[in-house]
């Protein structure tokens, strides 16, 4: 079961014509989907399009209802795959996941369903993650469509033209027999809105009907020569007809004034911030009416030529609005206007950077340097000349430590790098190589472990190199996740065929967690509608991989630092594989603290443990930090004129972990901590026991405490 | 007031873009996990129950697992039926209007993005602390300076209120979402009235009456704060009490008048120190700690300002009182410990806690136990330490809230009286006296080289790994200022050293240091 619970906003999934949504943008995609009569919808997790996912596995019912099937794909290759069924069915499909990564994944199964065509409507929902907040390399998802040849739309980010871009995007699927890519920024996926709805609908042709009659034709085979066939049908036929329908329908937008000497090209998704920058420049109002034309492209694969030099016309300076790099939309543009002999100027990427985000102040910039080249009678005459004398800000930054993301408090995974950091004390310095997921956090300090990482499921693979073995053995990591998108092929049958020598610990935190918590096969949780509760060893004993040690507690430090030397160590040919498994703590907490809170109340017994530091005993030295980075471990200045330095200190965020024992313990820290475990709702017996201790204990403290100073403030 | 008359009275007024007025900026910067899409929410929901048009946008990702985060608010006032307004997704350098940040750092980190600027900007900050990690794993003192972010606020916001508004949530049973609120409400930035923002709390359905109460508390602190100027200075607190039987009382006063008695700067950190070693052994161990400091005292003078004895009253006591067995046992038993936990854990009475302490002894601080001659033939003989750490050296989890752990620990902690002849008190006091006799060597001709020798020993501490680091650590700062005592800036070089010594666990930035001084010594 997802972080985050979906079941209330369901709710708004079922309004109706005329009525009001008001939401995510992710939230409306859903609804989106809904009401242009969607056939099957799939996908894989992952940021920024998670929730997606988590909203239509907590709608399921809805589906069901409307005769819609629902999958959550093993990885985005078999969600792309999954749009097969619109080939030959006419049946409109949707699958999500994040872009660029997921898009790579999924190429192979795209590049096929390109060349294939489809019939019902196609759509390829993309959360491209590029920018502030991103997780992964930064790269455009764009290059995909131009080299498959499938339509990309990049729509305003506003609810209203993210749900007709939907809308659209399916039309233009079945009109061109090509499946289109309908790209969302992280911001566009969780912005708020407002659109109005229309009734749901259910598919014309369910996939369930599709079964009864069911369809082929070999000229939608990838195969020679029907593939050379696919290439001029593309070029002749869909490419021709997706003009014809993006023009005719008018997908692109313009707006401003006919004539103006300059015009603004901008891809969907970057014109709130456009807009934004002329009216700061004081060139557009509050709803957007502007003094410069605007020739806004949701459509930004394929490009329009005709349209786009009916823009140009009359002016003698375009600026292209592109984010990200390489320009492909630029270069194409500035074809069109050779290929026209057109004495339009055309700028870009000569003033706008060409790598990164375009940022309130990157738009204003450039966007006002183009205007004071191109059109300097359009601006104001405070922007052309601005009279502004700003008091010195003081330099903060080498104030301000960095603040990247890092494990949870709790995390079951902070103590296995605890143990590998120890175990490389003794070792030396190991190569370890990284997957996908949270434990990539250990990258960073304190455990900076892991050197490289090569993408979903390739943690092991990326060690292939050294599978031969040497003086140290090779060490990857990997989690659950990417155990069940790939890793199980790619990484594990690499290793068992190729006779690695090497280590890979399998980081199994019961869910995808670093996506939001989804189940995955080997998930404890029972769930209705997926098979869950299958272990990982018995995966990896299936492809012949025999030395596998199952942690089941991961939290036990000792266990994990021994058992990794001892994977370090045996002799034992072939593949050493550990299962180190705890749950995830945000999604057990989640899930065991409602239940704890509702026992103390129903006058159940329940422990409650939490550490805590001495203080006094405490001596500063932050070595146990350094075997943690918990936020719930930190550190208190103390008001004692002897001590320099800030003492370690636990606030009441710590859930127990136990993490801060175990590597007092392992690492012959120190003794200042302790676990205080408050039981709730104690048996009489307990209860008397302990009265009785307490009072024995008492006696001796004050028998002690009368025989000596006590000192007000100490111990 | 209507939208259009609001156009015109801010176009009066020549505003920088007029035809923006109207358009509410508020950005807020938090750390992930601290509830600021609860917060997004609330304010999103607010303006749009008082008829304006709202857009939130979050950068979540990987940035909710305790990372930065940012999230953004646009609202503009809207009739239904107007064409909706068209808001930015992302807050841009010199335009915020409100700056929401849930941490002091954050706070900084939105000045350095350019969020707060003193012709628009209400920042609202929390002054707490939610340290980062590149600030805790430093084994001296990594904290970031607060004051420097609070100084610059006051320069780059056109106001800024800051509390601990963290605190003010926790006090009133809630987090730090709802106080911010409040703040916010209580700011008067948004041209809203109090009873539309707790509306906003009470529509969201969760722990509705925590988060009022932490509002209205954080409402008062924006709306009315605190004068700086009539706030309580910090005034010298009176010594913390001492209590015992009189015969002790009557010794104790007896040294608490000799410390009276020296110079107010040696003095301020003598009588902490009296205190630290006689509850650490006895009083006649205070009575040494005193003569020790006197013969400190005896090289130093007045017109140094007794920076030396100073320094000296504070490392000797923390020298004398080092850490063994006998003291954790000691502090780990006592009864007003388990009061102060019982307190911090919130048992109430109707519970029972359960304590359990973390003990890792090794054959070192077995053999520190035993008396001095025997201890060091031990310790030499490897066979010996290997036998003494098969028997002991494993992690002991011992339950202090049962009999026999307690018990075993009220023992240890007893053995005050044999500590004095133990192996591991006279390598302290060797160590102790090698230490202040280097230091006090180089009084006569280097006095400040002599101030910072005895400040070194701040690179003594921790236990097990963490105490031989720390020893050798300070070995290597002794060994590298000896190559060049002769130099004027010694001093200097010597604070250097130590300062890098401090930096991290494994000594990178003082082996550096140790090469650059090599490098001309």
């Amino acid at each position: 079961m997802a972080e985050r619970s979906f079941k209330a906003e369901v709710e708004h999934l079922r309004l109706g014509d005329g009525q009001t949504f008001t939401g995510e943008g992710i939230l409306a995609i859903t609804k989106a989907l809904l009401e242009n009569g969607v056939g099957y919808v799939g996908g894989y997790q992952g940021a920024p399009i998670s929730h997606l996912m988590d909203v239509l596995a907590d709608a399921e019912e809805l589906l069901t209802e409307l005769g819609i099937r629902f999958e959550a794909n093993a990885n985005e290759a078999a969600a792309a795959a999954m749009l097969a069924a619109s080939v030959h069915y006419p049946i409109r499909g949707a699958v999500t996941f994040k872009g660029s990564v997921g898009v790579n994944v999924a190429s192979d199964a795209l590049a096929n369903l390109a060349s294939s065509g489809v019939n019902g409507g196609a759509l390829i929902i993309v959360g491209e993650d590029y920018g502030e907040g991103s997780s992964i390399m930064q790269e455009r998802s764009h290059a995909f469509a131009m080299k498959s040849q499938f339509w990309l739309l990049d729509p305003r980010p506003n609810l209203p033209s993210i749900t007709k871009a939907v809308k659209d995007g399916f039309e233009l699927s079945e009109a061109s027999n090509t499946p289109v890519m309908l790209m969302v920024r992280i911001r566009s996926c969780h912005v708020t809105g407002s659109f109005q709805t229309r009734d749901n609908r259910r598919p014309k042709l369910s996939v369930r009907e599709a079964l009864s009659n069911p369809q082929s034709d070999f000229a939608r085979v990838v195969l020679p020569p029907m593939s050379y066939m696919h290439e001029q049908d593309k070029i002749r036929n869909r490419w021709p007809a997706a003009e014809t329908f993006i023009r005719e329908r008018g997908l692109n937008e313009v707006f401003g004034p006919k004539t103006a000497p300059v015009g603004l090209v901008v891809q969907g998704g970057m014109y709130n911030g456009v807009i934004r920058a002329l009216q700061r420049l004081g060139l557009a109002d509050l709803h957007g009416s502007t003094d410069v034309p605007l020739y806004v492209l949701n459509v930004t694969y394929p490009l329009l030529a005709s349209e786009f030099l009916e823009f140009c016309e009359g002016k003698d300076q375009i600026l292209v609005i592109e984010e990200g790099q390489p320009e492909f939309i630029e270069q194409q543009l500035t074809t069109f206007l050779y290929r026209a002999d057109s004495s339009v100027r055309l700028r870009g990427k000569d003033i706008f950077p060409m790598a990164g985000e375009y940022t309130g102040q990157v738009m204003l910039d450039a966007i006002g340097a183009f205007l004071k080249a191109a059109a300097p009678d359009l601006l104001p005459a405070t922007v052309r000349a601005p009279n502004e004398d700003c008091p010195q800000i003081p330099d903060l930054t080498k104030t301000v430590p960095i603040r990247p993301p890092g494990f949870c408090t709790g995390c079951p995974e902070r103590p296995i790098f605890a143990a590998m950091k120890l175990v490389q004390k003794e070792t030396g310095k190991l190569q370890i190589s990284a997957d996908i997921g949270c434990h990539l956090f250990a990258a960073l300090p304190p455990f900076e472990i892991g050197g490289a990482t090569m993408g979903y499921g390739l943690g092991p693979a990326a060690n292939a190199a050294f599978d031969g073995g040497g003086e140290r053995r090779p060490v990857s990591i990997i989690g659950d996740g990417g155990f069940w998108h790939n890793g199980l092929s790619s990484s594990f049958t690499n290793m068992a065929f190729n006779k690695s020598d090497g280590v890979a610990v399998i980081v199994d935190n019961y869910y995808s967690a670093a996506t939001g918590g989804q189940d995955i096969m080997s998930s404890r949780a029972d769930n209705p509608t997926k098979a869950t509760k299958h272990p990982i060893t018995k995966a990896l004993r299936g492809i012949g991989i025999d030395w596998v040690r199952q942690v089941d507690n991961t939290y036990d430090v000792g266990r994990m630092r021994d058992v990794l030397r001892e994977a370090l160590t045996t002799d034992t040919p072939g593949p050493k594989v550990i299962v180190a498994s705890s749950e995830c703590m945000l999604n057990k907490q989640r899930r065991e603290k409602p239940l704890a809170q509702k026992a103390i109340r129903e006058g159940r017994r329940v422990e409650a443990p939490r550490f805590g530091v001495d203080e006094d005993v405490c001596t500063g030295d932050h070595a146990c930090i350094r075997l943690s980075g918990c936020p719930s471990l930190s550190l208190k200045k103390l008001d004692d004129p002897l001590r320099d330095d800030p003492v370690a200190s636990i606030d009441q965020s710590c859930v127990g972990c136990g993490n801060c024992g175990e590597v007092a313990d392992a690492a012959v820290l120190c003794p200042s901590f302790y676990r205080a475990d408050v039981v709730h709702n104690p048996s009489a017996w307990e209860a008397w026991m302990a009265r009785f201790r307490a009072r024995v204990i008492g006696w001796l403290q004050s028998r002690r405490a009368a025989r000596r100073l006590s000192f007000e403030g100490q111990a | 007031m209507t939208l259009h008359e609001t156009l015109s009275d801010q176009l009066g007024h020549g505003t920088a873009d007029p035809r923006l007025s109207g358009i509410i900026k508020l950005a807020i910067l938090a750390v992930g996990g601290q509830g600021g899409g609860v917060l997004t929410g609330w304010i999103e929901d607010l303006a749009r129950s008082q008829g304006f048009a709202a857009q939130a946008t979050s950068v979540a990702g990987v940035s909710q697992r305790t990372g930065a985060t940012v999230y953004y608010v646009e609202m503009a006032p809207h009739r239904a039926g107007d064409p909706v307004p068209v808001f930015s997704l992302m807050p841009a350098p010199g335009d915020v209007d409100i700056m929401i940040a849930a941490e002091m750092m954050e706070a900084g980190r939105s000045i350095i993005r350019g969020f707060v600027t003193p012709d628009r900007t209400t920042l609202i900050a929390s002054t707490h602390r939610a340290l980062a990690v590149s600030e805790k794993m430093v084994p001296g003192d990594g904290i970031a300076s607060s004051a420097e972010v609070m100084a610059a606020a006051e320069i780059a916001a056109r106001r800024f209120i800051a509390a601990d508004f963290d605190a003010l949530a926790l006090a009133n049973g809630s987090v730090i979402s709802a106080s911010l609120f409040g703040a916010l409400a209580g700011s008067g930035a948004l041209p809203f009235p109090r009873a539309a923002f707790e509306a906003a709390i009470r529509a969201g359905g969760k722990g509705i009456e925590g988060s009022l109460r932490a509002f209205g508390a954080a409402f008062e602190t924006a709306a009315n704060p605190p004068d700086q100027a009539s706030a309580p200075k910090d005034a010298p607190r009176p010594a913390p009490g001492v209590s015992g039987p009189a015969r002790l009382m009557a010794e104790w006063d007896r040294l608490a008048a000799r410390v009276a008695a020296l110079p107010a700067p040696v003095a301020e950190l003598a009588l902490p120190g009296l205190r630290k070693v006689v509850d650490f052994q006895d009083l006649r161990y205070g009575a040494a700690y005193l003569d020790r400091l006197a013969q400190v005292m005896a090289r130093d003078d007045a017109a140094h300002g007794w920076v030396l004895s100073r320094e000296a009253a504070k490392y000797i006591a923390n020298a004398m009182a080092y850490d063994d067995i006998i003291r954790v046992a000691d502090l780990k038993t006592r009864g007003r410990r388990f009061d102060r936990i019982r307190k911090e854990m919130r048992v109430k009475d109707a519970n029972v806690m359960q304590l359990t302490e973390f003990f890792h002894p090794r054959a070192e601080e077995i053999v520190g136990l035993f008396p001095a001659r025997l201890g060091a033939r031990l310790e030499a003989d490897p066979k010996w330490m290997a036998r003494l750490d098969r028997w002991f050296n494993k992690g002991r989890r011992l339950r202090t809230d049962s009999l026999w752990a307690f018990l075993t620990l009220h023992v240890i902690g007893g053995l005050r009286g044999w500590r004095l002849r133990s192996l591991r008190h006279a390598q302290e006091q060797g160590h102790l006296a090698r230490w202040l006799d280097h230091a006090l060597s180089h009084v006569a001709t280097n006095y400040d080289l002599a101030v910072e020798l005895i400040r070194c020993r701040r690179l003594i501490k921790g236990y097990s790994d963490t105490h031989a680091r720390g020893h050798s650590k300070f070995d290597r700062v002794l060994e590298a200022t000896a190559a060049i005592t002769a130099r004027e800036d010694a001093a200097d070089w010597c604070r250097r050293l130590r300062e890098a010594a401090l930096k991290d666990e494994d000594g990178k930035a003082l082996e550096g240091a140790i090469q650059t001084i090599r490098s001309f010594a």
